[in-house]
């Protein structure tokens, strides 16, 4: 290992993109008792554990995999003793786990300097002892590069108590590192060093531990508990340092605000103080080590925490709290907990399943929002194990006290010094009550509220007035039309559909906004977005701005802060907040104006460099004069001053206040009169503001008001405020959600955004650590922008234009912003394929593609090199060949017509292209083909989050499943289709409900994580063997390595989309302001899948925005084999782009359901044939001139293209720089594909189904009933999916009949128990299941129930995981026990009968019944649009547990609802012998009262208007 | 907008025009006003279009979907605002322009398109009507002077817009009223002249000096004007009409259009025209050749009059009554490409197509006869697109007549001295050359149909508009 391990930021691969997620695990003795068991059981649970890790490009190198355990003294010792080291007591000596460098002078270089720093830190080295390692069991890429392994050992010095060893040996690990980093020595690691747990790790696949270390295999290494960890990363570079567990944790999930923890991490250690660490504290610093991943980081927080003396479960509460704020249930004094602690440190968010220990103690917690899985057994002999999965060892079901699974934000702790597990209650309990909180949040914490008016004492008559500001901040007609006056009316953000066709801000003729020029960072796959609407309980605005303090400490004054409900501030918040009188608040106010002179842009610079220095001193000074809010205002922009853009100024003083170790004692709000919309504010508060007075976007609205311009009349300007303010809120929080993060507190700070067209020197110096990847505008065009606003709102000529600026963003406008489709391109395609005329499409092809002084898109900017000698055209491969690369983007029917959706899918047919169902289902008439030979079907299938008509049926009738992770137009976000569009038909294809609106909830809710996308990716597979699985994401900075875990996840595409791409229905923020262009992201994917040597197995397909034949040949080089093309291919179908998709009232049939309307379609699938042959066309005459004949040779050759010089913009002097999407990476080695050579290995032949098919031949073939009974174990994932694909294969969308193959398992299943099965089949488990039981069910039954011989109550412990029957469209299932989160999540028809469930049950449910015999979780039915659940609540709990959004509770009544009811009862007891279910019919008329009927509202309006015969729909 | 689904309720409804019997005893407007309720219910089928094609199609780039939606909502100041942001005369434009942006409105894919033109005109009058319309004299002057000769539709709008950007404006019309054409040329049933004498009071009152029956090149010269001012701009028209050079052109009773168009305009507004050199079609046989614009106000004002018979004779095909594929929406089709039925076809007279006047007979100097034949077209030419054109053997004919009127078009500017004494230099198709809008001479700067050629007065205030934002630039630059 001479070579740090990850490569270096090459071209647009940046380290700091890489995730990681995995299975986790642990086993204890409750009471400590050490024993070689625990040790082989934890090493049995990672092996049973496998399919969550991965495997790179070869299949024997693993992403990593390791265990901590208690230091094994015996086994120690006797190995010491050997090697002439002789070991003192347990506690009185340290043991480093310690990776080497190979290189000898290297290594002796890194052992000597360890040896030294004992020395030095008061201890005695004992000596070195070697780990035996066995490589020849391991992968050629791990043992190319394993390290040299040791083990050191340290005696104790004298007068040191356990404690302070521990940190001695922390100090002496630091110094160590920091010392080697700075002498350039790479290869040195430290999995532990401490004097009471030893880690064993590496670069290894699970089965692969025990043989690698030899060591582990050995009767005398003994421990009494065990922590284990197999990894997924997105890469596949032999990185063995990364392997958990870490020294105190593992980690499943993904930390989303890792960059802001990070942030605020360093920015705290100028504060930090502890007596424990006296002098030796500046040696740890700094704490965090930046190079480490998410979970590495959160490992440094919470060891430095534990030895500077916070309990560990303390420590964890403080860095995982649970959601509090909006808990109507949690006791006061927790609330105190948590709220007191929120002064201390922000949550560190994102879906985490963390176990962890410091030898004695061992627990785990799970974040707020629940979504990892965590499931434990407590035997009666006082063993405990928990896993990602159940059934990761083989426990006699008699011997089982207690299965139980962790909930959301909860904690299971053991102590084995106490023996015994401490509740989660009890836990929190005791640390709620150590202090009292509340007494000292009472006394001094603030709230804006409890402090006094004040009156503003600005001279008003002197300011600007609103017009003239309104240019001066580049206020448009459209923000006034279409942005603010809706917020203002109704609350909430607009909506828009189609894409964005504009250029990015840097192409932008005109004087943009710098907000424009930050695009949102979104979560997909690795860290899922969040429901921020239907799951707000989660969520929180909540923010505190002040000094803060140490957070080693623990006193009444770290609450001396302000605590803010939401960060839009009034002018009266403002001003209470500038003139705060306080013993320990005081503000400042710095004024962030800049001298509006500079003509040209080195002036323009120089200008605002002077402003932005002015105000980082000022602000430090005024920071360091005791101010601990400071405002940053622009109020005083006006004739002579122009603004600072809003976020530079706040960005500014952020980071320099960071620097200066200034950053904690001080708050930051922001006065301006710039931002507007919700990107803004999120733009603000991710670069660090606390708060936001947006005094402009105030004024304008109060002028829209007075004008009543686009608002009702009777709107108050006091409603209109508070609209604005509550949609902005919804809009922030939506922002929070895209990424995952469910709290503003984190959200500060935390930069999750990509820069598109900013200099890098820019961004270093502000904007700090935040991706930039294309250069772009300096500090001059930034300044000259503003400028220019500043000229408009004071003209140094007579004032032509006395109205504000005509806009043109979001509708075509002349002399507005440019469009790619504007009324010449749109008329000339549309007259080119109509007449089949390529002389009009090659007029229509050059307004696109001449962007020399047009500069539209990024890729206008490239050139082809000359130089290389023509080829005949007639040479090149047939347009034929290159149509097949061809697609259609995802378009539901739904949010299009059928009329539209079925041409697009005959024309994709006829040219051997594919057409993409998009997420609405489909009609299965159009599986068979017409007797013309068309065929309707669409060749993809998409999976999305909704699960619309995804049945067994419709995957089998597919060529490619394709996965959504996310759309361009709105990534991270759900879907929604209006009920007026959900008429009949769409209602039946979607197993919905005719008029009732329908809801995608943002993520997958079988997708948290990377090894959930690979176990969908498997489940699709299985549901179909011959469709190809693709996965579809969207263009932002670090996609590549998304792209890179997909085709680990064994995916046969990865779609890439740029986030220009369409759709129907999307708020306009998310249209603008989430996602980057294409160019950057495929050109990232191709680079990382290469780099990693994950290309040869993976198609690559990009679209967003794709317009003619050079846009695919670009498309090509940057990395694409597939090509799609959405709003163009319904503008060839007569789409005129009027931008009204979400409203039903396209004039031309092409977006709507409304009957008249579809009734003026006229597209003919040759419009859609003759673009795409002219575009084929048009690929072949480049593909000549370069002298190629087949499009696939061009694929990654990024050397056939350069910058056009003669494109050039003013704001660009120096152009964009292209040095990272023209990178070519240096493969690992040679033969590396750098396009699609080979498949994937899927590794079907290995699963159970494969014995099931055979054993149910007789069923498939002649329908004759087979039963049979096995075992089944945890890694039998998705068991009964291919058999039910075969069944669906052959008896089509009716299935066999019930009953005709019944197959009773036993044990515990894998995942996706009995996903998607088709009616005819019955699996019965006799056990416990995990995750994803009954996903997609699809007419088949399902029965889980528990052993006979267990002992415990089925209904009080957990029987199947999270998120069962997740979009089942029919069937049954029965649980005899309590499933976890998420339980029913948008079934559609299923019927099931449960005895509890988690948090979020029935969430988005459209149709089904749902029983519940037993205890709900939180936010029961939130988004529940159809189907019914009948609850049965004896305590009268349920009200307070059920989100009342969409559903009204009733009580059981009719005489059909009670026999429907316990139908459903008798056919569990039935089917599982349900004692529960027993009691409830024996004694049916007392408990019937007990049952709420959980009635969503929109689906018994449906029913009335149906059941008196008004089809309205 | 404002209301999403306004055009799948409502039917497009144009206003009533008063009876052809009425209408034709005077020369007012032909249109009644409707009530305010029926033109937002108008304005509210306008679609809200994400890429509007009329304010494309507009030369104007009028801003149309914004102001349909401030009447929609009765916001009608606001949307004068907006119609005032992109038009100097949108009363004008509201009641004589054929309206481009009507052909290219998306509701005309496969409906009837807004009625914008209307609506239009309605904005214009409530603005008047209410008072809003008043003089914006600059704040500042510039010091700079610039004189505009011709006091057409683009003179007038580029002398108010200079005059607003600060600089001194002399306006020159050669005639005793400003207007131009919209004064002389075009009847008052079709545009009422107070509308132009309106806008003038309005345009003195910010400051524009205008000098009437002064002839540039005549009364005051080129060098002289170019003396006294930093730029000139010429928008002289394109008054040069086409000619018959047939048999018995010369004969009396055969005028151009023009001439007898502008005798009626000076009747109607109250100047005598002596009986000697009159033209009128009263009691007589009247042939209009030619089927343009200018035809069909000499078809209106020869009804008017009392002709005894109306003919108009069209030199090419009857055009198809719908748009062909040739001029697919949102094209703006030619005359020649699309029946176009003026209210001035409605009042009477006999129209034919593809007619050749091979000459004209009579007696005492005097025409009596018409010579004509009938002309067969060809397929287009694929290289040229021009058709050929035969005569139809056997196909001649002779009509009574006595009066005569060339209505074929303009071929250009007329060149007379002022062009010479500017020295500007001419393009192919006839016109004065420019670049941008200014001519091959410094600091002269020509516009409108002078520059372009025969067009529409939409074009004329768009081309005025454009010159003077040009001269406005260059003289803002200019450090002199």
């Amino acid at each position: 290992m001479s070579q740090p391990s990850v490569p270096e930021r090459q071209g647009l691969y940046d380290p700091r993109f890489e995730h990681e997620a995995c299975g986790i695990g642990f086993v204890c003795n409750i009471d400590g008792r050490a024993s070689h068991e625990i040790i082989q059981r934890g090493l049995q649970v990672l092996v049973n554990l496998t399919h969550r890790g991965a495997t790179g490009a070869d299949a024997e190198t693993g992403d990593g995999a390791g265990i901590l355990m208690q230091i094994p003294h015996a086994f120690l010792e006797r190995e010491c003793a050997s090697q002439g080291i002789r070991l003192p007591e347990p506690g009185d000596y340290g043991v480093g786990a310690v990776f080497l460098p190979q290189d000898p002078l290297a290594r002796a270089r890194c052992e000597s300097t360890l040896e030294r720093v004992v020395g030095e830190e008061g201890q005695h080295f004992l000596g070195w002892r070697d780990v035996p390692v066995h490589p020849e069991f391991i992968g050629e890429t791990a043992r190319r590069n394993v390290p040299r392994i040791r083990q050191c050992f340290v005696l104790r010095g004298r007068g040191l108590d356990a404690a302070a060893f521990e940190r001695k040996l922390y100090v002496v690990r630091k110094r160590v590192e920091h010392a080697l980093a700075a002498d350039g020595v790479h290869g040195f690691h430290v999995p532990s060093l401490s004097c009471r747990t030893l880690v064993y790790k590496g670069l290894l696949l699970a089965y692969q531990v025990k043989k690698f270390y030899p060591d582990l295999a050995d009767p005398a290494i003994e421990s009494g508990l065990a922590l284990v960890h197999q990894r997924y990363s997105t890469n596949t570079w032999p990185t063995w340092e990364r392997a958990h567990p870490y020294r105190y944790l593992c980690h499943n999930g993904e930390i989303n605000t890792v960059q802001g923890n990070y942030n605020w991490m360093r920015a705290r250690e100028a504060v930090i103080r502890s007596g424990v660490w006296g002098d030796d504290l500046p040696k740890v610093l700094p704490l965090v080590d930046a190079s480490n991943s998410d979970s590495g980081k959160i490992d440094n927080v919470l060891e430095f925490l534990v030895l500077s003396g916070r309990d560990l479960a303390h420590a964890m509460m403080m860095l995982i709290p649970e959601a509090w704020d909006r808990d109507p249930l949690m006791r006061d004094e927790k609330k105190a907990f948590y709220e007191y602690h929120q002064c201390l440190m922000e949550p560190w968010d994102g879906p985490a399943s963390i176990a962890f220990s410091d030898g004695t103690r061992i627990g785990a917690v799970l974040d707020r929002n629940g979504l990892r899985p965590s499931r434990y057994w407590v035997t009666k002999d006082g063993f405990v194990v928990l896993s990602s999965e159940c059934g990761v060892l083989p426990i006699n079901p008699e011997d089982v006290k207690y299965k139980g699974r962790l909930q959301p934000g909860r904690m299971l702790l053991i102590d084995t010094g106490e023996g015994r597990i401490i509740p989660d209650e009890e836990l929190k309990a005791y640390y709620a009550r150590r202090q009292p909180y509340r007494d000292w949040l009472r006394a001094n914490l603030v709230k804006l509220g409890d402090l006094p008016a004040r009156l503003a004492e600005r001279a008003r008559d002197a300011e600007p007035d609103r017009k003239t500001r309104q240019k001066l901040f580049g206020y448009s007609l459209e923000d006034l039309r279409i942005l603010l006056a809706p917020m203002a009316a109704t609350g909430g953000e607009a909506d828009g559909s189609m894409g964005n066709d504009t250029p990015i801000a840097a192409l932008s003729d005109r004087p943009q906004l710098l907000f424009n020029y930050f695009k949102q960072v979104f979560a997909q796959v690795t860290n899922p977005s969040i429901d921020s609407i239907r799951e707000d309980s989660v969520m929180s605005l909540i923010s505190t701005v002040g000094a803060e303090k140490n957070i080693l400490d623990e006193t009444p004054e770290h609450a001396r802060l302000l605590e803010l409900a939401q960060p839009i501030l009034s002018e009266e918040d403002l001003e209470k907040l500038r003139q705060i009188e306080h013993p320990w608040l005081r503000a400042a106010t710095i004024d962030c104006v800049f001298d509006a002179a500079g003509d040209d842009l080195p002036s323009a610079e120089a200008s605002l460099r002077r402003a932005l220095d002015r105000i980082r001193s000022e602000a430090a000074a005024a920071v360091r004069g005791g101010a601990s809010i400071l405002v940053l205002s622009d109020r005083a922009a006006g004739r002579a001053r122009a603004a600072v853009p809003s976020v530079l100024a706040t960005a500014a003083v952020h980071h320099h206040l960071c620097r200066e170790g200034l950053r904690m004692r001080c708050g930051l709000v922001v006065e301006t009169g710039e931002a507007r919309e919700v990107a803004h504010f999120a733009l603000l508060i991710g670069f660090g503001a606390a708060a936001v007075h947006p005094y402009l976007a105030f004024e304008t609205i109060r002028g829209l008001v007075d004008d009543a311009a686009w608002v009702p009349a009777e709107l108050t300007p006091e409603k209109a405020a508070y609209n604005y303010v509550k949609a902005i809120g919804k809009g922030l929080l939506k922002i929070f959600a895209k990424m995952g993060i469910s709290t503003l507190a984190s959200y500060r700070g935390a930069q999750i955004f990509e820069a598109v067209g900013v200099d890098e020197g820019v961004v270093r110096e502000f904007f700090t650590d935040t991706a930039t990847r294309i250069g772009g505008v300096g500090l001059g065009a930034i300044a000259r922008e503003a400028l220019m606003r500043h000229e408009s709102a004071y003209p140094k000529t007579v004032d032509f234009e006395r109205e504000l600026d005509i806009g043109g963003e979001y509708q075509w406008r002349r002399g507005g912003e440019r469009h790619l489709l504007n009324p010449t391109t749109i008329h000339r395609l549309q007259n080119a394929v109509r007449k089949n005329d390529l002389a009009q499409y090659r007029d229509y092809a050059k307004a696109i593609n001449d962007q020399s002084r047009e500069h539209y898109t990024i890729r206008g900017l490239l050139r082809f090199k000359g130089g290389s000698s023509p080829v005949p055209l007639d040479e090149v491969e047939p347009a034929a060949e290159i149509m097949k690369r061809f697609c259609t983007g995802a378009m539901s029917f739904g949010s299009i017509s059928a009329e539209a959706h079925e041409t697009l899918a005959i024309a994709m047919n006829r040219i051997g292209g594919k057409s993409n169902s998009g997420e609405g289902g489909e009609d299965p008439k159009r599986f068979t083909p017409d007797p013309n030979g068309d065929w309707r079907r669409s060749a993809i299938k998409q999976v999305a989050s909704g699960r619309f008509g995804v049945s067994s049926w419709y995957l089998v009738n597919a060529d490619e499943l394709q996965i959504k992770i996310a759309q361009g137009a709105k990534p991270g976000e759900g879907g929604q289709l209006p009920g007026y569009k959900v008429n009949r038909w769409i209602a039946r294809v979607r197993n919905a409900t005719p008029g009732v609106g329908l809801i995608s909830p943002p993520p997958h809710h079988d997708i948290y994580s990377i090894e959930d996308l690979a176990q969908l990716i498997h489940d699709l597979k299985n549901a179909n063997p011959r469709a190809d699985v693709s996965v579809k994401l969207v263009s932002v900075s670090g996609v590549g390595t998304i792209a890179a875990g997909v085709s680990k996840g064994h995916a046969e595409s990865v779609q890439i989309a740029g986030f220009e791409g369409g759709t129907g229905a999307s708020p306009l923020t998310s249209i603008k302001h989430a996602g980057v262009p294409w160019e950057i992201g495929l050109s990232e994917t191709q680079q990382a899948l290469v780099l990693n040597d994950l290309r040869g197995r993976i198609r690559v397909h990009v679209d967003g925005q794709l317009r003619t034949g050079r846009d695919v040949v670009i498309g090509a080089i940057l990395g694409a084999d597939e090509f799609g093309f959405g709003t163009i291919a319904l503008v060839a179908l007569g789409c005129i782009m009027m931008r009204v998709c979400h409203l039903n009232t396209c004039p031309v049939g092409v977006a709507t359901q409304n009957e008249e309307l579809r009734k003026k379609f006229t597209g003919d699938p040759e419009h859609v044939v003759r673009f795409l042959r002219f575009v084929a066309d048009e690929v072949r005459e480049i593909l000549a001139s370069l002298g190629f004949r087949k499009l696939e040779e061009i694929i990654g050759r990024t050397d056939l293209v350069e910058a056009d010089p003669t494109a050039t913009h003013w704001k660009l002097p120096n152009g964009l720089d292209w040095s990272a999407i023209l990178h070519r990476p240096t493969p690992p080695y040679e033969g590396v594909a750098i396009r699609r050579t080979c498949g994937q290995q899927h590794g079907l032949d290995k699963a159970l189904d494969v014995e099931l098919l055979r054993l149910c031949r007789p069923a498939l073939e002649n329908m004759e009933p087979v039963e049979l009974s096995l075992p089944i174990r945890n890694v039998n994932r998705t068991v009964g999916t291919m058999l039910g694909s075969a069944l669906s294969l052959r008896h089509g969308l009716e299935g066999l009949p019930d009953n005709t193959i019944r197959i009773r398992f036993t044990g515990s299943a894998g995942q996706s128990f009995g996903a998607f099965i088709p009616k005819g089949i019955t699996l019965s488990l006799c056990g416990d299941a995990n995750d994803y039981t009954g996903k997609g069910l699809s007419g088949g039954r399902l029965v889980v129930f528990p052993h006979p011989e267990s002992t415990f109550d089925p209904a009080q412990n957990i029987i199947i995981g999270n998120v069962a029957l997740y979009g089942a469209t029919s069937g049954e299932a029965f649980f005899r026990g309590v499933a976890g989160e998420r339980f029913c999540v948008r079934n559609s028809g299923a019927r099931a009968v449960v005895e509890g469930v988690g948090d979020h049950g029935c969430e988005y449910m459209t149709g089904g019944r749902v029983v519940v015999l037993g205890g709900v979780g939180r936010n029961f039915a939130a988004g529940m649009s159809g189907g019914i659940a009948y609850v049965l609540d004896p305590l009268h709990a349920f009200p307070e547990l059920c989100n009342p959004g969409t559903v009204d509770l009733e009580r059981v009544e009719t005489d059909a609802d009670e026999r429907e009811l316990r139908d459903l009862i008798e056919a569990h007891f039935r089917h599982t012998r349900s004692e529960r279910a027993e009691q409830v019919l024996e004694k049916w008329a007392t408990t019937l009262p007990h049952f709420v009927k959980v009635f969503p509202r929109e689906y018994k309006r449906a029913l009335l208007g149906i059941e008196f015969g008004k089809e309205n729909y | 907008m404002g209301k999403p689904t306004g055009f799948l309720e409502l039917g497009r409804k144009t206003p009533a025009r008063r009876g052809a019997k009425e209408r034709i005893e005077d020369y007012l407007e032909i249109y009644a006003d409707p009530p305010e309720d029926a033109i937002r219910a108008q304005a509210s089928r306008c679609m809200d279009c994400g890429v509007p094609f009329c304010n494309s199609g507009c030369p104007l780039g009028n801003i149309i979907p914004d102001w349909n939606d401030l009447v929609y909502r009765g916001k009608w100041r606001e949307a004068l605002d907006r119609l005032h942001r992109t038009n100097n005369f949108p009363e004008f434009t509201g009641r004589i322009c054929p309206a481009p942006c009507e052909s290219a409105c998306v509701l005309g894919i496969n409906d009837d398109p807004v009625t914008i033109e209307f609506i239009e005109k309605t904005i214009a009058e409530r603005g008047f009507a209410e008072g809003w319309v008043v003089p914006q004299p600059p704040a500042t002057r510039t010091g700079r002077r610039v004189a505009v000769v011709g006091s057409g539709p683009a003179g007038l709008a580029a002398a108010q817009q200079l005059n607003r950007a600060g600089h001194r404006v002399t306006l020159f019309e050669k005639k005793d009223r400003v207007g131009g054409l919209l004064r002389y040329g075009i009847p008052d049933f079709k545009l009422e002249k107070w509308t132009i004498d309106r806008r003038v009071e309005l345009m003195i009152a910010e400051g524009v000096e205008i000098r009437t029956g002064v002839h540039v090149g005549r009364d005051v010269s080129g060098p002289e004007l170019l003396r006294e001012n930093d730029a000139v701009l010429l928008a002289g028209g394109a008054e040069a009409p086409r000619d018959l050079t047939v048999p018995g052109r010369d004969l009396a009773g055969v005028h151009y259009a023009m001439d007898f168009l502008e005798q009626q305009n000076r009747r109607v507004a109250g100047d005598g025209v002596p009986d000697a050199g009159a033209i009128l079609a009263t009691g007589k046989n009247v042939v209009v050749l030619g089927g343009g614009d200018t035809g069909s106000d000499c078809i209106g004002t020869s009804h008017r009059q009392g002709a005894k018979h109306v003919y108009n004779f069209e030199l090419l095909e009857k055009p198809p009554e719908k748009r062909g594929e040739d001029v697919p929406w949102p094209v703006h089709p030619a005359p020649s490409q699309i029946l176009r039925m003026s209210s001035s076809h409605e009042e009477g007279g006999s129209r034919d197509w593809a007619i050749s006047t091979v000459g004209f007979s009579g007696t005492d100097g005097r025409v009596e006869k018409l010579h004509g034949v009938r002309l067969r077209f060809g397929p287009p030419d694929p290289a040229t697109g021009r058709r050929d054109m035969q005569t139809v053997a056997g196909s001649e004919f002779t009509l009574d007549v006595d009066l005569v009127l060339l209505a074929m078009g303009f071929l250009g500017p007329v060149r007379d001295d002022m062009l010479k004494q500017f020295g500007v230099g001419i393009s192919e198709r006839g016109s004065v050359a420019t670049r941008g809008y200014a001519t091959t001479v410094p600091r002269v700067y020509a516009a409108g149909d002078m520059r372009r050629g025969q067009s529409l007065v939409v074009w004329a205030i768009a081309e005025g508009r454009e010159a003077a934002a040009q001269i406005d630039r260059e003289l803002s630059s200019d450090s002199r």
